[in-house]
């Protein structure tokens, strides 16, 4: 056990070859190339795979022949990337493969810029690829958390046949802070409907197609029992000085962490607030935030986005209390101050940006 | 009494399901049967296309993986670097491969990608319902070309085989036709060359096939094979494009 001082970037890769990781396929953009430049190096030292694609499709593609082959697989992009890669996401979600893929999000829409960014959430989270699908889709929100979240994104691809999502920001990605590298007791599962060969057994097939319309909704049906037992079994959140809030913010990853320093600084000027802090984003955590919402006058959610993530907090409201936002956008960061403002303005009785 | 002629034991015995006359069902065939020749059956992951031949996995008695539109060279790239020892092939048709998946097949070509291609060119796409495909003959009236196909405005047809010889990673390169016996024979060799060269460690092979699609061209099948001798093979011509070198050659000096 070691303690390190890591980029984002470079701990997820380092935190996936702790998972047993053995193959990387990825396409440079940035903010995320510190991943692929790190796992080229890595993945030789362990006797991996490492392939820079032609394409972000390709790199998707050459994760779903590895993951259906039986192979540990991750590939990374940011925003844009991401958007050519969920054709290959819906047709492995289709296909029950397990992978993990790393979205370092930036600001958009279309080639935006190489900004921090938190405006893939309905992408993330509602799909974004055809069909009916669900990722699970996990935020962290430091990279110690990066490390850990990698590690279970592996475990949880594999147990339930599923690609899971990280879902960060160039913040996360770029930003250097101490985590705890460890050996790691890997358990793959054994993969007896992978393609390795039809050797003294029957062939496998990894598919997605299913051309009569019954066969593919009892495929469909099927998958969703698994997504509803994903969702029950992987709803993940923190709480930061919620006990006795009588004001709630709701944010993730880099958003979090800087509201954190908000509600800091108002308790200092006695105004009674806490954050929740989703962590999964698929399943959301929308019962717990009901029941912590129960005891609070007002709901902030603050995100890098115009606004995504708050749909979720208002399905978990349910109308039952006000939910204001604030928002920067286009890779601008929301500051301390202004989330204390924001804060401060609902302390008032007033509304906030929302 | 000693049988003489059987199905090779990598087809699964399903009746085929393509049009009377369209060529796919010989081609399968092909390939079963040098896959059960070279003894590779149980060693050998196969990755399918999208378009007429998408059922592919139903046909070959082996492990499949069924792919996205053109995206089979990449999933094959990724089933063979986790098990490089294995055979690995493709079977696509040519708008799977000479249009949405252009860049898949050029870069796995690149690379050397030790696999092996097995590309279907009969020169429309047939399952959409007879669209214009890249490898389309200039005049040839298709259902998005139907006053034929017009070269100012829908350009030229590709021709795959001598595009991807060009490469240095490319290993083994060949057009073959399946519209007559003679030709089947010829076919058939080269399929079992580009699948060997894969178990030798060759790099990159495909073998490019002119295929009939009797339904879509509008002509009764036997119409069909003699439409692709006149007109297909001028076009693309027959032949090895690209073959590995022989031990001997490749220590001879440089002049």
């Amino acid at each position: 056990m070691a303690e390190m001082l890591m980029k984002g970037n470079e701990a997820i890769g380092e935190a996936a070859v702790m998972a047993g990781c053995r193959y990387f396929f990825g396409y440079p953009i940035t903010p995320q190339s510190e991943l692929p430049h790190y796992m080229v190096k890595r993945l030789a030292e362990v006797g991996g795979v490492f392939l820079q694609a032609e394409s972000e499709t390709s790199a998707i593609n050459m994760c779903y022949g590895a993951a259906g082959a039986g192979a540990r697989v991750m590939t990374s992009s940011s925003s844009p990337g991401i958007s050519l890669k969920l054709e290959g996401i819906s047709y492995m979600a289709g296909a029950e493969l397990p992978a993990v893929i790393v979205n370092i999000m930036r600001g958009g829409p279309g080639l935006g810029n190489i900004q921090p960014a938190q405006s893939d959430y309905f992408q993330a989270t509602k799909g974004g690829g055809h069909g009916d699908y669900n990722l699970i889709v996990l935020a962290p929100a430091s990279v110690q958390e990066i490390v850990d979240l990698t590690i279970d994104a592996f475990e949880l691809a594999d147990k339930y046949r599923n690609p899971v999502m990280i879902l960060g920001d160039g913040v996360l990605g770029q930003m250097m802070e101490p985590v705890e590298i460890r050996e790691l007791k890997v358990n793959i599962p054994e993969k007896p409907w992978a393609t390795t060969g039809a050797t003294g057994r029957k062939p496998n097939l990894i598919n997605s197609i299913y051309i009569a319309p019954e066969p593919c909704e009892e495929h469909n049906l099927r998958l969703q029992v698994k997504f509803r037992q994903m969702a029950r079994e992987n709803v993940r959140y923190e709480d930061y000085r919620t006990d006795d809030a009588e004001i709630l913010v709701v944010a993730y990853g880099t958003s979090a962490r800087i509201a954190k320093g908000a509600i800091d600084r108002a308790r200092e000027q006695g105004i009674r607030v806490g954050l929740v802090r989703p962590v999964s984003l698929w399943p959301f955590p929308y019962e717990h935030l009901a029941e912590v919402a129960q005891k609070v006058t007002a709901v902030l959610v603050v995100e890098m986005s115009a606004g995504q993530m708050i749909e979720d907090v208002r399905l978990a409201l349910n109308g039952s209390k006000p939910v204001d936002f604030y928002g920067r956008l286009g890779g601008m960061l929301p500051v301390t101050s202004e989330i204390l403002r924001e804060i401060e303005k609902l302390a008032k009785g007033g509304r906030s940006n929302g | 009494m000693v049988k003489v002629f059987e199905r090779p034991k990598s087809l699964t015995g399903k009746p085929f399901h393509y049009c009377p006359g369209c060529t796919h069902g010989i081609i399968h065939r092909l390939v079963a049967e040098t896959i059960d020749e070279l003894g590779i059956r149980e060693t050998t992951i196969g990755v399918g296309p999208v378009g007429c031949s998408v059922f592919i996995f139903e046909y070959m008695n082996l492990d499949f993986q069924q792919a996205s539109h053109g995206r089979a060279p990449a999933v094959a790239t990724g089933v063979k670097r986790v098990h490089p020892g294995k055979t690995v092939f493709t079977y696509q048709g040519d708008g799977d491969l000479a249009a949405i998946g252009t860049a898949e097949i050029v870069h796995a070509a690149a690379r050397g990608e030790r696999i092996t291609v097995i590309f279907v060119n009969n020169a429309i796409y047939g399952m959409t319902g007879g669209q214009l495909a890249p490898t389309t003959l200039v005049g040839m009236e298709t259902t998005t070309s139907p006053v034929g196909r017009n070269q100012e405005t829908q350009g030229s047809p590709v021709r795959v085989s001598e595009m991807l010889s060009t490469l240095d990673g490319a290993g083994y390169i060949a057009r073959v036709s399946v519209h007559d016996p003679k030709h089947i024979i010829q076919a058939k060799k080269a399929i079992r060359k580009a699948f060997a060269n894969q178990m030798s460690g060759v790099g990159f092979s495909l073998v490019e096939v002119l295929s009939t699609c009797p339904t879509n061209w509008g002509l009764h099948p036997i119409e069909a094979t003699k439409w692709l001798a006149d007109n297909l093979i001028p076009y693309y011509p027959l032949g090895e494009f690209k073959v590995p070198p022989a031990p001997a050659k490749a220590e001879r000096e440089v002049e």
